[in-house]
């Protein structure tokens, strides 16, 4: 199409796999446009990450330093990959890049990039060891949960709980156990990958509902879809869910945008209990989910709206969407050849 | 024709899940230079390892800290603390630029006094202060934090006998939230023992009660923390006014800002998780600001900090003895120093980089110390570039706690040299020599000869 | 002692071992030590090669050289 205006974006998160990032999902939404014609720029942390290999989707692909490397390894490496892609917008996918990319944004606004994420305050307070106090402030009830630096704290403090028990990380992993030492295993396995501190939250029985959403960073809700899990894999990540209808669930999500003026894409999780109907808010995630592809197809593109809005582009906010629209994850082996492997693997970049 | 330049080869596995060689970019950039001094060139001079400071990062920093806090605030005073680096070099430096000190030994404090420090202005702190240590600090006027109650009742006694005032201050413990509560050291706040201690001196006869301080623990990543801890002690200074008319004179908010190291088990770099001097100077003064204190009641606000003035400008220089692979293939890499004077290498990933120019590729590698003691790992993995035996590393940030923490184990302390702010170098620690350490030993006489 | 039959060496410094699917990452040298070892078998042959060619002195040359060769075996690239 002619008349669309031509944009980079460049998205992380190309790791489509059983446990998905949000980065192919976010590209799909943004490459079905009808205001923009994108032209995508992968960024990806490890050679094997699907999108590096999908070619309809992905038009470049440089390889970035992991986050615990720092802020300055990867402002050398955006600074570089921006001399010769011209990125107009950076939609970071990860948890664990959140910081940096917050840290960066002064920097990355100098050569051109546009973001629209949630400021340090923001992203801080709703990190899980926060959730009581957030829960506090916000009016929102959450489970008990205490954060623990060390093995032996976890083991006093596990004695204000009932089995089971979530023990989760910082940014990523929950694991459910049934005895302290499940508990302590979990403890260490997630420590070693995510560092401390480790939290331990109150398990609810009941369903788990969540929310894709986008705040402008201004304090309106731009968008937002309800979903219910309608099956989980084994490893307790969505199989497949349902747009739903339910106003508490919206309300509560426009409360939270509109109170702490949120800027960019973001994901509530929820779990209403069996036996008394609460709603608890489980975690709020600082990026799109990786279902929020649904939210597309259900008339509301966020990732668009996200690059509309870091462009400074007139946005309306939208309220409607389909009710009653699935979506089926699926697996689905590419056939590849080692070329780009060996590209992507040799020079960090394809 | 001229030869290429040699590289040792490398070969690594690409595996699904480990980053490549754009994982580490940062990480082994080579620092050939310190202050504008090659490397090469103080480890020729001075010998290695060699620890080298840099008398403008100093100066810098300080002056950064300070300027974050007197544009905030009124009335600020730093007080070096002597524990993170007692080098006298390295002290005179921070009392030149206006720091007095701040010691928990009657041996720090001898050594404030040798620096030229007027007593009064020597905060002496700590659990530990003999009654000797007591009489010298009140003979001098110095201002006592008392860390305990038998201190408090010493002290009581001591003025007494020496029929003297004294300036006294309690350290209070308190929740801020912080993890793990540091309610070892002064009196608590929560539960009332610090009022109780507060009452004490108002009621005695020779001790004037002139400041609060507080210490809330160390390396403190959360600076709404300080807020907190800065709200609780301004409270109990507005009710010791309210209730005896007496008015606080300085409130010491103590130390424990963290420095841009790298702690072991942390996700992010230490370079993007340290508050900045603002973000703390932001909540300690907010607090204050907004306790309820009239203007020309606001007390001097203390603050103790060392780590975070100090670390940048120290670096230590280290030579490789040898390379050596190790039973599961591990590229390993023993060094001429270890944990015996790198103690912060138990709780720091700290960053390494290599003194020459240096391949592209690099390969993970343990880095081992030169003691013959298991425990000596300087780090457990790290990502280098292949190093030649005689090869020069420099690690950065490492001016606080080593060279006071450093011990004479299996081997000798190196020198230390300060690098002046016109690029001039002198040695301000000299190296240990067999002699050094075996003056102060008595072997009895029946030992002396021995026939083998 | 040679390099295994099929192994593919890229100038970029891509290695591939057809056999069971491993690849590898190397460097210059270490692509120039891969090729001579299709036909090479002693390691003074190669290692003298090198000091020819490199700024190296032999000691150092044949202590790198032994590490890398144990790190091919290691890696299943070497034939007995």
């Amino acid at each position: 199409m002619k008349n669309k205006k031509d944009i980079t974006v460049a998205v992380t998160g190309l790791n489509a796999i059983d446990s998905p990032g949000p980065g192919v999902a976010v590209i799909r939404g943004l490459k079905e446009s009808d205001f923009y014609n994108v032209k995508i720029v992968g960024l990806a942390y490890e050679i094997l990450e699907p999108g590096i290999y999908m070619d309809e989707l992905v038009d470049k692909v440089y390889q970035i330093p992991i986050p615990s490397s720092g802020f300055d390894a990867m402002l050398e490496r955006l600074t570089y990959i921006q001399a010769k892609e011209k990125i107009d917008v950076i939609i970071p996918n990860f948890d664990a890049e959140l910081m940096t990319f917050i840290k960066l944004k002064p920097h990355l606004n100098k050569i051109g990039i546009h973001l629209l994420i949630p400021t340090k305050e923001q992203f801080e307070e709703r990190l899980k060891g926060n959730l009581n106090e957030f829960g506090k402030k916000h009016d929102i009830k959450v489970p008990q949960s205490e954060s623990v630096y060390s093995i032996n704290e976890l083991e006093d403090a596990l004695e204000e709980f009932d089995y089971p028990v979530v023990i989760k990380g910082k940014f990523y992993d929950a694991y459910v156990a049934h005895s302290i030492n499940d508990a302590k295993d979990y403890f260490f396995k997630i420590s070693a990958k995510w560092g401390a501190p480790i939290i331990i939250q109150e398990f609810i029985k009941g369903h788990e509902f969540n929310v894709t959403a986008l705040g402008d960073g201004k304090g309106v809700m731009m968008g937002a879809v309800p979903m219910r899990k309608t099956f989980l894999t084994d490893k307790g990540k969505a199989w497949a869910g349902i747009s739903i209808d339910d106003p508490k669930l919206l309300k509560m999500t426009n409360d939270f945008i509109t109170k702490s003026k949120w800027g960019g894409g973001l994901e509530i999780e929820l779990m209403k209990e069996d036996k008394s109907g609460d709603l608890f808010l489980l975690e709020i995630n600082p990026r799109f989910p990786a279902w929020v592809y649904l939210a597309v197809g259900c008339g509301q593109n966020h990732p668009e709206m996200l690059v509309k809005l870091a462009m400074n582009e007139e946005v309306k906010p939208l309220k409607k969407y389909d009710v009653g629209k699935m979506f089926i994850r699926y697996s689905y082996d590419m056939i590849c050849d080692l070329d780009k492997y060996e590209q992507i693997s040799i020079h960090g970049e394809v | 024709m001229s030869k290429l330049k040699y590289e040792s080869p490398i070969i690594k596995q690409i595996n699904a899940g480990i980053t490549s060689k754009f994982g580490e970019l940062s990480t082994h950039k080579p620092t050939t230079h310190i202050a504008n001094v090659p490397v090469k060139s103080l480890i020729e001079k001075y010998g290695s390892p060699l620890f080298v400071i840099n008398e403008q990062t100093i100066r810098n920093t300080y002056q950064e800290a300070y300027h974050a806090f007197s544009t905030r605030y009124p009335n600020v005073q730093f007080a070096w603390s002597y524990k993170t680096n007692y080098i006298n070099a390295v002290c005179k430096v921070f009392h030149s630029e206006g720091a007095w000190a701040e010691v928990v030994s009657g041996f720090e404090y001898k050594k404030a006094l040798d620096n030229g420090v007027p007593g009064d202005k020597i905060i002496f702190n700590g659990p530990d202060k003999s009654d000797e240590d007591l009489k010298l600090a009140v003979e001098n006027g110095s201002p006592i934090h008392i860390d305990h109650f038998d201190e408090l009742y010493s002290l009581i006694t001591i003025t007494d006998q020496l029929d003297k005032r004294a300036k006294v201050a309690i350290r209070v413990n308190m929740d801020t939230g912080i993890k793990p509560l540091w309610d070892r050291f002064g009196f608590n706040y929560e539960n009332g023992q610090s009022w109780e201690a507060i009452k004490k001196i108002i009621f005695s006869k020779n001790l004037d009660l002139i400041g609060l301080h507080t210490h809330i623990g160390t390396f403190i990543l959360d600076p709404n923390a300080y807020y907190i801890a800065a709200t609780k002690l301004a409270d109990l200074a507005i009710n010791i006014k309210n209730k005896f008319k007496h008015d606080i004179q300085y409130i010491d908010m103590g130390g424990g800002f963290a420095s841009k190291n790298t702690l072991k088990g942390s996700y992010l770099s230490g370079t993007d998780l340290a508050p900045s001097f603002s973000d703390y100077a932001d909540n300690i003064t907010h607090a204050l600001l907004n306790a309820g204190f009239s203007s020309e009641d606001l007390p001097l606000l203390i603050l103790e900090t060392g780590r975070a003035l100090i670390d940048d400008a120290g670096s230590l220089l280290g030579t490789v003895l040898a390379n050596k692979r190790l039973s599961d293939g591990r590229r390993s890499m023993i060094m001429d120093f270890g944990v015996n004077i790198l103690f912060t290498s138990f709780w720091y990933n700290h960053l390494i980089s290599p003194a020459q120019e240096c391949s592209l590729y690099t390969e993970e590698t343990v880095m081992y110390g030169p003691l013959c003691m298991n425990i000596d790992v300087i780090r457990e993995s790290i990502s280098l570039p292949p190093l030649n035996k005689g090869d020069h590393v420099v690690v950065h940030r490492i001016g606080a706690y080593n060279m006071t923490q450093w011990m004479q184990f299996i081997t000798l302390r190196p020198k230390v040299v300060m690098i002046d702010t016109d690029g001039k170098t002198h040695v301000i620690r000299e190296s240990e020599n067999n002699e050094y350490i075996s003056k102060l030993e008595i072997t009895p006489k029946y030992l002396e000869h021995i026939d083998l | 002692m040679k390099l295994k039959k099929n192994i593919a060496i890229s100038e970029s410094g891509f290695v591939f071992n057809p056999e069971i699917g491993t690849s590898f990452t190397t460097n210059s040298l270490g692509v120039a030590i891969l090729k001579q070892l299709k036909t090479k078998t002693s390691t003074e042959e190669i290692t003298s090669s090198i000091i020819k060619s490199y700024d190296v002195d032999s000691i150092t040359c044949e202590k790198d050289l032994e590490d890398f060769i144990r790190i091919l075996e290691q890696f299943n690239l070497i034939e007995d």
